[in-house]
């Protein structure tokens, strides 16, 4: 019972004040409504620690059971475990333990430089491949949908570098609109926008409709499944 | 049987996509080849929203970013934090995403140092000229706090200084204190989350800084809830021409004389990067991005080709 019904209340309660101070935003809505966004940055800082928990729960299970790709894990919990120990003893750090935690010359500062950023840009760097590849095998022109996606993407790649404004320069003034810049930011800003932002009007009554089934109680799957 | 080159260059091995890839990047870089940038119009309003400005204004810049999206994102930080201190605004460093922090330390460190090389003498001063009050949790939890009450979240800077003891702190209570908003994002929480929590409610003018990926995202909020959006690596290097041309080259040109290394052409770039420590990343990033663009546009072509021959040979095969 009390584990189902206060779940519901806090949730119907701070959702209607948010919903109000939004539109009444003096006292005491406004206030309650600034604690309580203050109540979720506190919160949230909790999420970290899970965040951890998990990860070491999920790799330390798939270690301890020999799961197929468990020595990524390993690597996984090593990372994390020096990273977390650097950072916490502040090992390296010119000012001792009373330093600030990125100061330079520290071992956390080196781990960040010379190991984290490197990999973050080369993991995101492998997108170009993956790009290329689907593209080449992809990109068909198989019906008239598919034709318009396509011109409408060689538009931009070409658009958005200075080939676009090299190929199409010898026009006049008179035909600007039909340099490829100019055709690109006709993509971008007439047909793009238009469906941008029937999505995000879509999306937007989406997200009243299940916040007002939260806050009055009618969706409950976000207490288990055990509460239904 | 043997493949004829027509069956090769069907069945290419992505390998060989992946090598021409890697060439269309690595070669221009070796190379250096880069191409001149014209601004477009949304570029030159944000350039114009932060240049018209009067000195001493208060720029809040939300790095929300990380190493992964570095490359991208960092040449249009790196301009507008130069652009924001050769107008003497003053600027307010925060961050949404928890490696922003560090993103903001080394994006003001490498204006910082430029600046001072160009501009011998000047004092940038930590806690007068900027000021960096580093991350918080909460996404757009943060945004909706600050809209209100800056000091509720932000007690302290990155260094742990209480922020009544930061001189350019005094006067600054929420979000309407500030005279524009440069957000610098890879994702969720960033621009959005500033139009929808932060800017409008506030009524505070917002820049959009974002990836090429994101920035079609951004644009149902121009022009009325933002100034505009910068796309990309692209968006970052018409920044930077703008900066270049209107602000640094004259300026640059003036300090190269006066260290004895005249610029021989209009072009005083090449100079200044080899005495001044002046970077133009984007646009020399832009010179790969072009090449790779190509790459992928003539593989495109061919796919399309091959796609069309098949279907007409199938045409030809099947019994009418």
């Amino acid at each position: 019972m009390l584990r189902r019904t206060i779940p519901l209340i806090i949730t119907f309660v701070v959702g209607m004040v948010l919903v109000i101070s939004f539109f009444i935003p003096h006292k005491p809505f406004g206030t309650l409504g600034e604690d309580f966004s203050v109540f979720f940055d506190i919160i949230s800082v909790f999420a970290f620690v899970l965040g951890g928990g998990n990860l070491v729960w999920i790799h330390g299970d798939k270690i301890s059971k020999r799961r197929p790709g468990w020595g990524y894990s390993a690597v996984c919990l090593a990372g994390f475990a020096v990273t977390l120990v650097v950072g916490m003893l502040k090992l390296g750090n010119p000012w001792g333990i009373q330093g600030d935690v990125t100061e330079a010359g520290s071992m956390f500062d080196s781990i960040y430089m010379y190991i984290f950023t490197p990999l973050s840009s080369t993991m995101f760097a492998l997108l170009a491949y993956y790009v290329a590849s689907a593209s080449y095998r992809a990109f068909r022109a198989k019906n008239l949908e598919a034709t318009i996606l396509l011109v409408a993407a060689f538009l931009i790649l070409l658009g958005r570098t200075f080939t676009g404004a090299l190929l199409t320069a010898w026009l006049p003034d008179s035909l600007a609109f039909l340099r490829i810049p100019n055709l690109a930011n006709w993509v971008m800003m007439t047909p793009n926008l238009s469906g941008q932002r029937a999505l995000m009007i879509g999306i937007s009554l989406g997200i009243i409709s299940t916040s007002l089934k939260l806050i009055l109680g009618i969706e409950r799957n976000y207490l288990g499944a055990d509460n239904e | 049987m043997a493949k004829g080159w027509y069956e090769r260059i069907r069945d290419i091995d992505r390998r060989w996509i992946f090598l021409f890839i890697t060439l269309s990047v690595v070669l221009p870089l070796i190379f250096q080849v880069y191409f001149a940038e014209i601004p477009t119009p949304m570029v030159e309003q944000i350039f114009d929203k932060i240049d018209s400005l009067p000195a001493g204004s208060r720029v809040l810049i939300d790095f929300s970013y990380d190493p992964a999206s570095m490359p991208e994102l960092q040449p249009m930080a790196v301009a507008w934090v130069r652009h924001c201190l050769l107008k003497r605004h003053r600027i307010y460093a925060m961050a949404l995403w928890p490696l922003g922090q560090q993103m903001a330390v080394d994006t003001i460190n490498e204006a910082i140092d430029f600046i001072k090389k160009l501009e011998p003498g000047r004092e940038i001063v930590y806690g007068i000229d900027y000021v960096n009050i580093g991350y918080k949790s909460g996404q757009q939890g943060v945004i909706k706090v600050v809209l209100t009450n800056l000091e509720t979240l932000y007690s302290t800077d990155i260094n742990g200084a209480h922020i009544s003891k930061i001189p350019m702190m005094s006067g600054v209570v929420n979000l309407k204190s500030f005279d524009v908003i440069i957000s610098v994002s890879a994702g969720y929480p960033g621009s959005k989350e500033w139009v929808q929590f932060g800017s409008d409610p506030a009524g505070v003018p917002l820049v959009s800084g974002s990836t090429a990926v994101q920035a079609p995202l951004m644009y149902p909020y121009y022009p009325r809830q933002m100034v505009g959006v910068l796309g990309g690596l692209k968006g970052a290097a018409e920044y930077e021409q703008l900066v270049y041309e209107r602000k640094l080259k004259a300026l640059m040109g003036k300090r190269l004389v006066e260290l004895g290394h005249p610029p021989r052409d209009a072009d005083v770039a090449p100079l200044a990067e080899q005495y001044l420590g002046y970077t133009q990343l984007g646009i020399k990033r832009m010179g790969p991005q072009t090449v790779a663009h190509l790459v992928i546009i003539i593989f495109v072509v061919i796919g399309n080709v091959t796609f069309f021959i098949d279907r007409r040979r199938a045409r030809k095969r099947r019994p009418s």
